[in-house]
């Protein structure tokens, strides 16, 4: 492998890297609030995905604007999701919750077959964003550069709003303990639908972002993202967002590196990402930056 | 064993439905489509039956049930076509030796496909089940995704995605029922007696079983294997019934649906899980109407593809939110709550 | 619309009731189709229809009886396949039929037809698992080994290239089996295939395979995906700078191909059925079709797949002829004995397998447009 190779494999990765990131951080926040897989983040992500190409592609509208109110509108069903289907089972066992997260994503791929209809539509690519430059032998498309700048700013404000402001100090005092946050006066109900308002508008952003990168939307486009993703947050430690982002570029390097190195081995990339996952789980079972649980007796 | 009621009236119903489905088969009393549902039924009450003792009794929060059923599926395939049936149909890479001259009676390949199946659940039992909850579930699913992946790209053993077709149909009505009656009998057996007690407590208290001096780890294991060993079963019977296998079909919605079938019959309850199977499996194929053109005579609704999906996922997210416990919840339907039932009505 | 028809079917019956002393009402011959209207494949099954609707326009009546067809919709699964050809079977024993676009719906419907008894000619299936041992099963179309080797003798003799590469969807059968067939003959015809590169369904990033097959510097890259993921696979290989050529095959045949790839699809090349409106001279048939498809369904184009469900009709018409019959087992006998018939797909004839024999043609996008570009006869 000569050296321009591998650092074109290293963009590449490096692209769907931190899409993976980027999809992962919302998963992330909703499990290490609620202890909640939420199977429907990435049928959010389609969901957005389709807001954008409506807006662009049948009503004309500017890139910007049809991105702004495609998250508006993804957060607006995020936080529809949660007060119909999750709020009821917050006392219940955790399976409940699963079944009707995983019934809720079931609901919106097949509602989505029947409004769009399963062909795929093309989307529209900014031009700014589709020219490359040329170094050397790389090439690199300046939308392969902006996916990284992008999720590098989302995780910033994200951290920030987690980590600096009230509502965030909220967020973490019921990822601890939820009834006492509640006993301190804090509207638990107000700040897990902020939690879920928060992390559909990064998945509607992931869902722009990847309908940029792979300009197509089909109504099951969110599921093998969406899986991977998760994957990706459990890997890194699920619950932690610096977790969750380590765990996404893992697994693009991981992905691109499989080919790249072992390209007769192509066909088995899905299972060494497993793998990987699975050896992790065992060294440390809480992923890599995941806090240990400590068991109550 | 002690012969009181209950025992004899269990008999006598096993083999009185036997009986029955003898007859309906024999004499075609029913038409085609509805032997279809039926022996699909019975299927996915094993399947359910083996995934209510991993996870609803034992507490292992497990989806890989797919990968054990691919496994038990393409043992049981393998076992039965004929040698020419491979040769033909393997066309990308010939198939291996044994597996191109291997062939036995359809019984065999069924337990040969639950004990391969078990093989792999004991592998992969030692690493995963030492995680707990969510983790367990995931490394559980990579685990079926791994299978799969495997029997994609090893096309010299399993026809890779082009999958197997032609099975023969050996999985009749009967040997379904049959193959229903002895996962149940099995599993009554021992979660009924002391192996059940010690499974329901790792489950509600694993650090105080552990302190009780149980094996946890241990039980954990024997309990995993058992549900991959019917699991299997439950494969080898659903091939030889769709007569085509593919990689595709084992995939983690297929899972779900087993999954499924057990939370809607209740966690913990094996005559829940045959409830559940049975009124699932017929809602799904009731729901196919759904996308029928319906005439009301002065005007007709066409039919919308998709539609099944869309009322579908509703039953399930209405069931979930106001009857979450299931059917049966943890309770058994037995002779004797019959009684109660009937007294209280009359 | 509706009204109209019951009223002329009125007449019908009440003209027929009136001549009833002299001619005595021929029966009709039923014949069955099964396609996917609905669901993801909804697209070819609904041109197929068009096809076979135009087809039973033209030739209304064999052996002085009337045809009826009786069309069910399979919704793209295999369940519903298999229920629906029982139904055509069972319940409106149908002599023959037709059906279907995809091939694992048309195993399913295969399995009841031969049980049954009952003659069914594939429209667009062209996996040989669908005819491998079926005595009452054809196809209107060539098959996936066929196709793949058409496409390496394309590449190899026409084009000219010598070293190609294969690029697939590894969980896809339609995939796996042509990309086999492909590197079989491009070796066989005295090619080198420098690399075999794997994805799964459900991909949408194949950068990694893209920047390997850069390395390896093939003339021409064998990617038999579906439309929708081959005009991702053109774009990202236009963005790293790729300068090998791209083929498909048949699934790639679909107007949204342009649509998706835009710029990217310059230069793409892909193998379909021997039938295009782009076509630069069109036999008698192919004029023929052409026109009766533009008098019928004037706000569509022609396009193949309602050229091969053309074709499934008009071989079980001419079957029924030959036979001199309308009975099941004459009508599979004579169909198994079909040749050189006339068609808009060229000459066709019934091979051992079951499959019609016919040229594969190839498409080549120029200047954002489908380009027929010529005929090729693979050399095995």
């Amino acid at each position: 492998m000569t050296l321009e190779m591998f650092f074109q494999h290293c963009f590449n990765a490096l692209t769907l890297g931190s899409l993976y990131a980027l999809i992962a951080i919302g998963y992330t926040m909703v499990y290490g609030i609620l202890r909640l897989i939420n199977f429907a983040h990435g049928d959010i992500l389609m969901v957005g995905a389709y807001f954008v190409f409506f807006g662009t592609f049948a009503y004309g509208w500017p890139w910007g604007l049809a991105a702004i109110l495609a998250i508006v509108g993804a957060s607006i069903i995020g936080v529809a999701i949660e007060r119909v289907a999750y709020r009821p089972l917050r006392e219940a066992p955790r399976i409940s919750a699963l079944i009707s997260a995983i019934a809720v994503s079931f609901f919106i791929e097949s509602l989505a077959v029947v409004v769009f209809s399963g062909q795929p539509r093309p989307v529209l690519q900014p031009e700014w964003l589709i020219s490359e430059w040329q170094l050397g032998q790389v090439r690199i498309l300046k939308l392969t550069a902006f996916v990284p700048v992008m999720t590098a700013i989302l995780v910033a404000v994200l951290l920030y709003v987690v980590y600096k402001t009230k509502p965030g100090l909220a967020m973490r005092a019921i990822s601890k303990d939820i009834e006492t946050t509640r006993l301190m006066g804090v509207r638990v109900d107000n700040i897990i639908a902020f939690t879920f308002c928060i992390g559909s508008a990064l998945a509607a952003a992931s869902g722009i972002m990847w309908a940029l990168r792979y300009p197509q939307v089909h109504p099951y486009m969110g599921i093998m993202p969406g899986l991977k993703a998760f994957i990706a947050a459990v890997f890194g430690g699920i619950g932690s967002i610096q977790g969750a982002v380590i765990g996404g570029l893992a697994l693009g390097f991981v992905e691109i590196m499989t080919v790249a190195f072992l390209p007769e081995l192509s066909g088995y990339r899905d299972a060494f990402a497993f793998v990987l996952l699975v050896l992790v789980l065992v060294v440390k079972p809480t992923g890599l930056l995941g806090e240990r649980m400590k068991e109550k007796i | 064993m002690r012969l009181n009621f209950t025992t004899l009236a269990n008999i006598l119903l096993i083999l009185l439905v036997g009986g029955a489905l003898w007859l309906v088969e024999r004499h075609g009393l029913i038409g085609d489509y509805q032997i279809y549902i039926v022996k699909l039924i019975f299927i996915n009450a094993i399947l359910a039956l083996s995934l209510n003792l991993i996870y609803g009794f034992t507490g292992l929060f497990s989806l890989g049930h797919a990968g054990f059923m691919a496994i038990g599926a393409y043992v049981g395939a393998l076992c039965t076509l004929l040698p020419e049936q491979k040769e033909m149909m393997w066309i990308l890479d010939p198939i291996i030796w044994p597996f191109s001259v291997l062939h036995t009676p359809f019984w065999v390949a069924v337990l040969a496909g639950g004990v391969v199946a078990m093989l792999f659940a004991f592998v992969i039992a030692v690493p995963v089940l030492r995680l707990g909850d969510d983790y367990l579930g995931i490394a559980t699913l990579g685990f079926a995704e791994i299978i799969r992946v495997f029997i994609v790209n090893m096309s010299s053993i399993t026809n890779g995605s082009l999958g197997i077709k032609g099975i023969p149909a050996e999985a009749t009505l009967l040997t379904c029922y049959a193959w229903m009656i002895v996962t149940l009998i099995v599993l009554a057996r021992l979660l009924f007696g002391n192996f059940g007690n010690v499974l329901r407590c790792i489950r509600d208290n694993e650090i105080a079983a552990n302190v009780m001096g149980i094996n946890v780890f241990n039980y954990k294991v024997l309990s995993f294997c058992l549900g991959a060993f019917f699991a299997g079963v439950g494969g080898a019977l659903l091939g030889s019934h769709l007569s085509t296998i593919d990689p595709k079909m084992f995939n983690f919605l297929l899972t779900f649906n087993v999954l499924m079938f057990v939370v809607a019959g209740g966690l913990g309850s094996l005559t829940g899980s045959l409830l559940g199977a049975g009124i699932i499996t017929v809602l799904l194929e009731w729901l196919r109407a759904i996308e029928e053109p319906m005439d009301f005579g002065l005007f007709e609704i066409p039919g919308i593809p998709g539609m099944r999906m869309v009322v579908f996922s509703l039953i399930l997210l209405l069931i979930i939110l106001f009857r979450r416990e299931g059917i049966m919840g943890t309770r058994e339907l037995t002779w004797k709550s019959l009684r109660r039932l009937g007294r209280k009505k009359a | 619309m509706k009204l109209g028809k019951r009223l002329a079917g009125l007449a019908m019956l009440a003209l027929t009731l009136g001549f009833a002393g002299q001619a005595v009402a021929a029966e009709p011959i039923k014949i069955g189709v099964y396609l996917p209207l609905t669901g993801q494949n909804a697209f070819g099954g609904q041109l197929e229809l068009e096809g076979i609707q135009l087809a039973h326009k033209q030739m209304p009546t064999v052996l002085d009886r009337p045809i009826e067809l009786v069309v069910v919709d399979n919704k793209s699964d295999k369940v519903e396949a298999a229920n629906a050809v029982k139904r055509l079977t069972e319940r409106d024993k149908v002599v023959a039929l037709i059906g279907t676009y995809g091939s694992s719906l048309a195993m399913a419907g295969a399995e009841i037809t031969e049980k049954a008894k009952i003659p069914g000619v594939g429209t667009s299936c062209t996996n040989p698992l669908v005819t491998m041992g079926k005595k009452y099963y054809f196809r209107a179309c060539f098959i996936d080994p066929y196709q793949g080797a058409a496409a390496a003798t394309y590449a190899f003799e026409n084009l000219g290239f010598k070293k190609a590469a294969v690029l697939m969807d590894m969980t896809n059968d339609y995939a796996v089996g042509l990309a086999n067939f492909f590197s079989r003959s491009f070796k066989k015809l005295g090619g080198e295939v420098v690399a075999n590169l794997k994805y799964s369904s459900g991909d949408q990033d194949f950068t990694a395979q893209i920047t390997e097959l850069i390395a390896k510097k093939p003339d021409i890259v064998f990617m038999p995906a579906y439309f929708a993921e081959g005009a991702i696979i053109m774009k990202q290989a236009r963005e790293l700078g790729a300068t090998f050529r791209l083929m498909g095959a048949d699934a790639m045949d679909n107007p949204d191909t342009v649509k998706l790839a835009g710029k990217a699809s310059e230069g793409f090349l892909h193998t379909t059925f021997p039938y295009d409106p782009t076509m630069p001279t069109m036999s008698g048939e192919a004029k023929k079709f052409t026109d009766a498809w533009k008098a019928a369904y004037p706000e569509k184009d022609t396009n193949v797949n309602g050229a091969l469900g053309y074709n499934s009709y008009f071989m079980i018409y001419d079957a029924i002829k030959r036979a001199g019959s309308a009975d099941p087992e004459a009508i599979t006998k004579a169909l198994a004995a079909t040749k050189d018939l006339v068609t808009p797909l060229g000459t066709v004839s019934v091979n051992a397998t079951h499959d019609a024999e016919m040229p594969v043609g190839i498409i080549e996008y120029k200047d954002g447009k489908r380009v027929y570009v010529g005929e090729v006869t693979p050399k095995q």
